[in-house]
């Protein structure tokens, strides 16, 4: 593990308190938009509750589905590509690159090609990657990874933006109008479309039956991006797929209230055929999906349609920032999710949450997230990531609840350290103590007062 | 109906007020209570830690100190929803109630004898309103219901003051407030901040856990904010 755990960078992230707060403010005013958005659908649960199934129907028979949807868009003139992992993503996407002598590329947002890593991997072999999503692109020119997968630069404020521009791309120092700086990308940006030999974009539902491939964004950046492009690279992991146009409703009326609270996104693209002339590929992504498919417990997890509300409704990213998940996605759904990956590197990551279910409750599609959290706490026990003295420790405690003398013993042992502990010299000894003091004992323990006032009766 | 009374290790050890009042609650309702000898801890604290694999024992042992009740009923949501989905696993045998649930649904209590006067934030800790339904959190879009507001609005002294985001979490999370101290206190102190602007005088809750949590934040702050166990304001006398 080469970079600090989620506990030490959120230590961290919350030096800054006023910082934090503004943080925590931003991402609550997200849910609470969301909820208001909610409220409009008179059958919202039931909502939900067609998404999930139709998303475990198709999980069920993903072979099936995957099949069709390649038959169908091969014969509407897509190229389609497999790729098993994310190396084989990269080079797939770097060939067809390459075949054409592409040399700039525009990209919107897409966090299959954040999980594969696409960015460096192209520029290290010449290519230029620009993201357009302003967010995206903001980051980019920070070289900082995207914060959240719906609002990637929200861990930054106007300032910090302004300074970025001035450094990279000449704004005038100190403005932080939102219109100027949003212009000034803007101009940018537009000169990279033109520039632009070939467009990747991320996808978010693919159509079994018709194989029709549908990306929703906010800012109309993909379809600048494939329009005027002569080559369009379609980036998806394999659960993107759904059976029916007739499903394809359900899930948008989901995706963009839960994501921001807007009815729809305002640009939601429905692309069938490549443009006459121009060139279409389709790369379908496993990259540890089909492992996950096979672990009863975590399948659900590829429900997800990446909208972030679990994100913006937890606690703890909310106050830790998107960077202490050191993932390309964080939050709740990337603490479950990335162990599958790794779990060396993002063991620690089931353990920031405290399992209050806010996350299961909010979420569009229904997966039991908190549930997985818990499962995943097993599994990276089991796999032996886990100090000794931790494990000693445990091994030990589970010893004594079969004990009940020895356990009352050491409880009280227990509640009069914790006195201690809780004294000035000592609190910095625990990390219960340092910020909060324990309770006094009380004169009798429950099962003490219950012995002297029933059993001695008897 | 017999209901064995379960009483978590911390509530034991630093609450039991919370206990005794419980237990009271249960025998003015006319319940046939058995407090069986040789609780410990229910376990919950390693399986959440992710080494539920050491809790066979532990499980097997609460199982037979609790056969042949019809009722758990205990003060503790947290402690209640453990023995409910990992000791019990959801088996046939007693019916797993925290002690609020248990006077709303099985004894249909529709009014309460209380001497209690004062301003109360409730506190819904999240294993309670989330995991054991005993309200209706924001999340989803369906009617607002709580069992443990319902019960303190039967007392006449009670003035139950609302804060600002009352169903998110404390940020106790049991290891989580350890492993993970610098988020769990500053949720904590979240929480109080909101708490105080609310001009509440107590914080009642279902969880002691909690309440140990930000009663803990608040000694150390010196703020007068008490914290009681709800059962301890329901059946308040003079």
């Amino acid at each position: 593990m080469n970079h600090k755990s989620h506990a030490s960078s959120a230590a961290e992230f919350l030096e800054d308190s006023a910082r934090v707060s503004w943080h925590d403010d931003t991402l609550w005013w997200i849910r609470a938009k969301r909820d208001k958005a909610v409220d409009t659908v008179p059958d919202w649960e039931a909502l939900r509750e067609a998404a999930s199934e139709i998303k475990r129907h198709t999980l069920s028979r993903l072979d099936t589905y995957l099949m069709q949807l390649e038959t169908q868009a091969i014969q509407n003139g897509i190229h389609v590509h497999w790729a098993a992992n994310a190396e084989e993503h990269n080079r797939i996407v770097y060939n067809i690159l390459s075949q054409h002598h592409a040399a700039n590329v525009v990209k919107s947002k897409s966090m299959l090609t954040e999980e594969c890593h696409l960015n460096p991997y192209l520029e290290e072999r010449g290519i230029q990657v620009t993201d357009t999503d302003l967010g995206e692109y903001i980051v980019q020119l920070r070289h900082e990874p995207p914060s959240h997968i719906v609002l990637p630069a929200i861990h930054l404020k106007k300032k910090q933006v302004s300074d970025t521009f001035h450094t990279h791309l000449n704004t005038d120092p100190g403005n932080l109008s939102p219109d100027y700086l949003t212009a000034a990308a803007r101009d940018v940006l537009r000169k990279k479309f033109y520039e632009a030999d070939a467009a990747i974009t991320g996808i978010n539902f693919a159509v079994a039956e018709n194989g029709m491939l549908v990306i929703c964004t906010n800012e109309g950046n993909a379809d600048m991006g494939m329009h005027l492009a002569r080559i369009h690279i379609a980036c998806m992991g394999i659960e993107k797929v759904i059976p029916t146009v007739e499903d394809l409703p359900v899930f948008l009326r989901l995706l963009a209230r839960s994501a921001t609270g807007q009815a729809s996104t305002a640009y939601t693209s429905h692309i069938r055929k490549p443009v006459p002339g121009k060139e279409l590929h389709l790369v379908l992504v496993d990259n540890g999906r089909t492992a996950m498919l096979a672990q009863p417990h975590f399948r659900d997890a590829l429900k997800c349609i990446r909208c972030g509300a679990c994100f913006n409704t937890c606690p703890v990213y909310r106050r830790s920032g998107g960077h202490s998940y050191h993932t390309s996605v964080a939050g709740p759904i990337g603490s479950v999710l990335s162990p599958g990956q790794n779990m060396a590197a993002h063991g620690d990551l089931p353990f920031a949450s405290t399992l209050c279910g806010s996350c299961s409750q909010v979420c569009p599609v229904k997966i039991d997230l908190h549930g997985q959290l818990w499962h995943r706490r097993q599994e990276i026990n089991q796999a032996g990531y886990v100090n000794g003295m931790k494990k000693l420790t445990a091994q030990g405690f589970a010893w004594l609840l079969t004990r009940p003398r020895l356990f009352r013993l050491l409880l009280n042992f227990g509640g009069k350290a914790g006195r201690l502990l809780s004294k000035r010299p000592f609190r910095r000894l625990s990390a219960w103590t340092r910020h909060r003091d324990l309770p006094s004992m009380p004169q009798a323990r429950f099962d003490s007062w219950y012995n002297k006032q029933y059993e001695q009766q008897k | 109906m017999r209901v064995g009374l379960f009483i978590p290790c911390y509530v034991n050890l630093y609450y039991p007020s919370a206990g005794i009042a419980t237990l009271r609650l249960l025998e003015k309702a006319g319940c046939e209570v058995v407090f069986p000898k040789g609780q410990t801890c229910c376990g919950q604290p390693l399986s959440n830690a992710g080494m539920h694999h050491l809790t066979g024992e532990a499980s097997r042992h609460y199982r037979e100190l609790f056969s042949g009740v019809d009722y758990i009923v205990g003060p503790s949501a947290s402690c209640c929803l453990h023995l409910r989905e990992h000791v019990f696993e959801w088996s046939e045998g007693p019916q797993i109630f925290e002690i609020c649930a248990f006077l709303t649904d099985v004894l249909a209590m529709s009014e309460m004898e209380s001497d209690f006067i004062g301003t109360v934030a409730v506190h819904q800790g999240c294993h309670g309103l989330r995991g054991m339904a005993l309200g209706q959190a924001t999340e989803e879009a369906a009617p607002f219901f709580s069992k443990p507001l319902a019960m303190l609005q039967m007392i006449k002294g009670v003035r139950i003051v609302e804060t600002d985001r009352w169903d998110e979490c404390c940020g106790f999370g049991g290891t989580f407030s350890v492993g993970e101290e610098a988020i769990s206190v500053r949720m904590g102190n979240d929480k109080v901040q909101r708490i105080i602007q609310s001009g509440a005088g107590y914080i009642v809750g279902t969880d002691m856990s909690c309440l140990m949590h930000l009663q803990g934040l608040l000694l150390r702050q010196g703020h007068t904010i008490e914290v009681k166990h709800i059962t301890e304001i329901l059946c308040y006398e003079s």
